[in-house]
């Protein structure tokens, strides 16, 4: 039923046992002793799951994981440390946007991966970019106002 | 106090203490534990809505591999748990009473094992008549949802009998006479439905228990004591068998205050010896933990000629869902709350609370005042209509100021409405408001106010300096995300005059915490904060007891200084250290320094001598904050859907000890405020909650909020408040339906009613409207 595949996750070689319905999401919790990635509604909708795979944000509970071998997975751990936070992070810090924390790896991930892309991302591609992350505590705004600011320091 | 130049002292907006590990996910939360030798944990929900018990056959799932024990209701003793009625069991026992209610759980190696096993078990039941809605369950030939509820232990003078859980009437003035003095009388009822909490972390424990029986236990949760409570009393055990802790949590907004699978597992851990695990899957936790309760309110208001409010009654009636968890306490508090921040003189609200087989409702921010409110602030604005005033005018002649009183006679010591109104005013542009017009679109501004309470209960704080004289603050309040631990460092730096880095803050833990009722009722920073300043106070006492005998001076010499010191008044260099002190009190005299304070809120809810009140659970309520919140909103007229576009929120919250978790607050309230107006909504086909997903249950995204969402923070201090702070937890959610409400009444001319304003009843209501007219 279950095979052994080897991920990538962080740089970091994991050797893993997966079946076909085997989600990167349980493997990464469970198998890869990374927890920074949230299991929040398991369905694919709250975002709190969002890693990198090839650079690119997916919904680590909708990814079989026997589907990211060769390729190169990012999880929360993987972006950055709480000495050296990434630009995202820092702006959350100095923005006062965290509250209970649970949604913010997965923001940080979409925020990340955004900002990757649209360098200089305004207020409504970020509004459009993270509308796909659920926050229940923040009200978003100070989130909202953290990715853009990252945004301005990266560009400065 | 003095040391505002004191680097995060209080009044300052220091990142929260734990920032730096939520922004790289190294903080732990109770998914995230483990520990060596773990079960899993899973359950069976109840197919029935109401059903008798019959017999179990659990042979087939113990007999699956990887499978170590399987509990049901004949496992455990007949110990029963509630805040208010003790009137639930750890898992159904004799009867289910709802879809979705725990009726066994099974521990095994895996999770997957464990949740393919609950299947496997086979229960016989009889099924019974259901009761559905509150008006189903006071018919004279309902079926009865808990035969023995005479019986149950009430911890408050509950009126009940049959399916009715309370009733509660609270009245002062004379309700015939202010009627009667009416020139006239608007007059409707209001209905708001069930909302989920959706924190974003499902809830969940951990337990394990130790060679001499005692159990340890890890659990989202928003009080460690009421889960220590709860486990305790549903399962039979002593309170010392028990020590209960806190991971991190991931948002509680009243859903992790009382219990939900804790006693569950605590069960299966003493029974297989073995640590359990146990989380809910996102359905799991829609169905059966809690959520605010479906409302029904009548609210009939007589006013003067010239906008002065005489009478008001109200009376509610409240779907308690199958246990009565918070509901009592939700049931007092939205009576105590439906007149309104108003000097109304003559007010009657009388509430009705009743057993249905549905999920439990219990508590949530508001507590049951945005329903109330609901009511009330969108019937003073029919009134404006009606008197072609100003809403905003028409408030300001009725509201309460410092020194009133609320209703039920508590006397108002603090209260920064009028300047919040003000503030609200001149923010949005409310009197030269000139709205951009979209074509296909309309525009309309809304206001509304509210209070709420901060206090209730018992709390403690217990301030330690160590040797090196750093200090250790240790209180019992769990920070639920709301940022309590930052605060209550920043209070307790700021009493002692030392930087924030210099204090450190304990987890709560039953073993070692003093009491605190929980993270509730926007308490902690009053609450907590007074018991934090108190115990400050004390090991400041103890310090300069020992400062004097070191310096050879008297007590009135000495005074605090910045950075752990005490001088000599007007000698600068003449000081010790807190460390020299501490390592003196360690070593030679006096004793390790510890500073304790702890206290209950005992100032009563009712004046006798003003009101009358039965049935109410809660004598000693709090002190209250206060709030004016104008928005702005945009109707499409073709899908009838309502987007606010811009919002003000102006709250009175005593003073901001962290002004930037303060906004963090009211932003997010409100964003939780719009959501309860506009589109979330649980629905139930029969007995069964049809939407338990967050793809049919729909919460705020990004895109549905306005990035416009201003806050102004009003400090009229509270005389009894620490650094004259009260509380900012659920006031942001409070007044947000009214607001919008009466924007889409400005915008559209149409008078919504029900709750969620979704397209279709927006757009309904203005077809109704066109072809009226």
């Amino acid at each position: 039923m279950t095979e052994m595949v080897t991920l990538r996750v962080n740089g970091r070689e994991h050797p893993c046992r997966a079946g076909i319905a085997t989600t990167l999401l349980t493997v990464l919790r469970d198998q890869c002793e990374l927890p920074g990635t949230k299991r929040g509604c398991n369905q694919g909708v709250c975002g709190a799951c969002s890693v990198l795979v090839g650079g690119k944000p997916v919904r680590a509970c909708l990814t079989l994981a026997t589907d990211c071998e060769d390729r190169e997975v990012t999880t929360i751990e993987g972006v950055g440390t709480p000495a050296r936070p990434n630009a995202v992070q820092q702006a959350l810090i100095d923005t006062g946007a965290v509250q209970c924390g649970f949604c913010t790896p997965g923001m940080v991930i979409a925020a990340t991966a955004l900002l990757e892309e649209h360098p200089d991302a305004d207020i409504e591609t970020i509004r459009q970019g993270l509308s796909s992350n659920l926050c229940r505590c923040s009200g978003y705004r100070k989130i909202v106002e953290a990715v853009s600011l990252a945004a301005r320091r990266t560009a400065s | 106090m003095s040391g505002e130049n004191e680097a995060g002292a209080v009044g300052q907006s220091i990142p929260r203490l734990e920032v730096r590990e939520k922004t790289t996910g190294r903080a732990q939360y109770i998914a995230d534990m483990s520990s060596p030798g773990m079960l899993h944990g899973a359950i069976l929900q109840s197919p029935y809505a109401h059903a008798r018990i019959l017999s179990y056959d659990v042979s087939e799932a113990l007999a699956m591999p990887g499978v170590v024990d399987v509990l049901t209701g004949d496992d455990l003793g007949d110990g029963r748990m509630g805040a208010f009625i003790k009137d639930e069991h750890a898992i159904a026992k004799h009867k289910v009473r709802y879809v979705g209610e725990p009726v066994a759980a099974v521990a095994a190696e895996t999770e997957t094992i464990a949740r393919r096993a609950v299947r496997l078990i086979q229960i016989e039941y009889e099924e019974l008549a259901a009761v559905l809605t509150p008006d189903e369950g006071l018919a004279n030939d309902a079926p009865i949802i808990h035969e023995h509820l005479d019986d149950y232990i009430k911890v408050f003078p509950a009126v009940c009998g049959g399916n009715l859980v309370s009733r509660t009437e609270l009245s002062q003035g004379d309700l015939d006479k202010g009627f009667a003095e009416a020139d006239f009388i608007v007059e409707g009822t209001y209905e708001t439905p069930a909302q989920a909490h959706l924190a974003i972390e499902p809830c969940g424990a951990l337990a394990e228990m130790d060679a001499s029986g005692r159990v340890t236990l890890w659990s989202a949760n928003q009080s460690v004591f009421r889960v220590q409570a709860n486990v305790c009393e549903s399962l039979g055990l002593p309170m010392s068998k028990l020590r209960s802790l806190t991971p991190r949590i991931g948002g509680g907004f009243g859903n992790k205050m009382e219990a939900h699978v804790q006693p569950i597992v605590v069960a299966l851990a003493m029974r297989t010896g073995r640590p359990v695990k146990l989380i809910l899957s996102r359905e799991e936790d829609f169905e059966c933990v809690r959520a605010r309760h479906p409302m029904r309110v009548r609210c009939k208001t007589g006013v003067r000629n010239d906008g002065t409010l005489v009478a008001r009654d109200v009376e509610v009636l409240l779907d308690c869902g199958a246990y009565g968890d918070d509901s009592p306490g939700v049931l007092g508090y939205s009576l105590l709350m439906a007149r309104g921040p108003y000097n109304i003189p003559n007010v009657r609200s009388v509430g009705r609370l009743v057993y249905t087989n549905k999920m439990r409702f219990g508590a949530f921010r508001g507590f049951g005042s945005p329903k109330v409110n609901f009511a009330g602030e969108t019937q003073i604005d029919e009134i404006a209509e009606h008197l072609d005033m100003d809403p905003i005018d028409l408030r300001l002649k009725n509201i309460v100021a410092t020194g009133d009183t609320w209703m039920g006679g508590s006397v108002l010591a603090s209260c920064g409405l009028r300047e919040c109104i003000d503030a609200a005013r001149e923010a949005s542009n409310w009197d030269q408001r000139d709205l951009p017009q979209t074509p296909g679109k309309r525009r309309g501004m809304g206001v509304a106010c509210a209070a709420h309470i901060s206090g209730l209960l018992g709390t403690g704080a217990i301030v330690r300096v160590l040797e090196d004289g750093s200090v250790a603050l240790n209180t019992g309040a769990v920070d639920i995300g709301q940022g309590s631990d930052t605060v209550l460092t920043q209070m307790c730096a700021e009493a002692l005059q030392v930087p924030v880095d210099g204090v450190s803050v304990a987890s709560p833990d039953t073993d070692g915490s003093p009491y605190n009722w929980g993270t509730t009722a926007s308490r902690v920073t009053y609450t907590t904060g007074r018991a934090v300043v108190g115990a400050a106070a004390e090991v400041e006492r103890q310090l300069r007891d020992h400062a004097a005998e070191m310096m050879e001076c008297s007590q009135e010499d000495l005074e605090l200084r910045p950075g752990g010191l005490i001088g000599i008044k007007g000698v600068p260099g003449k000081q010790v250290s807190f460390h020299e002190i501490s390592l003196r009190a360690h070593w030679r005299a006096g004793g390790p320094i510890v500073g304790h304070h702890t206290w209950v809120f005992d100032q009563p809810t009712i004046d006798p001598k003003r009101a009358v009140a039965h049935g109410l659970p809660f004598p000693q309520i709090g002190v209250y904050s206060f709030a004016a919140f104008v928005v702005e909103v945009e109707v499409d007229e073709a899908s009838g859907k309502a987007d606010v576009t811009r919002a003000w929120m102006a709250v009175d919250v005593g003073r901001a000890i962290n002004p930037g978790s303060v906004e963090g607050q009211m932003e997010g309230g409100f964003v939780q405020g719009m959501g309860f107006a506009l589109t979330e909504e649980m629905v139930w086909d029969d007995a069964r909650l049809i939407n338990p997903s967050l793809l049919d249950y729909k919460v705020p995204t990004t895109l549905d909020t306005p990035h416009e969402l201003h806050t102004i923070i009003i400090e009229a201090a509270e005389p009894d408040g620490p650094f004259g702070a009260k509380g900012v937890g659920e006031i942001g959610l409070v007044p947000v339906p009214a607001a919008i409400a009466n924007a889409i009444t400005d915008a559209c001319n149409i008078r919504l009613t029900t709750l969620p304003m979704k397209p279709e009843r927006v757009l309904n209501a203005m077809e109704q409207a066109a072809h009226g007219s």
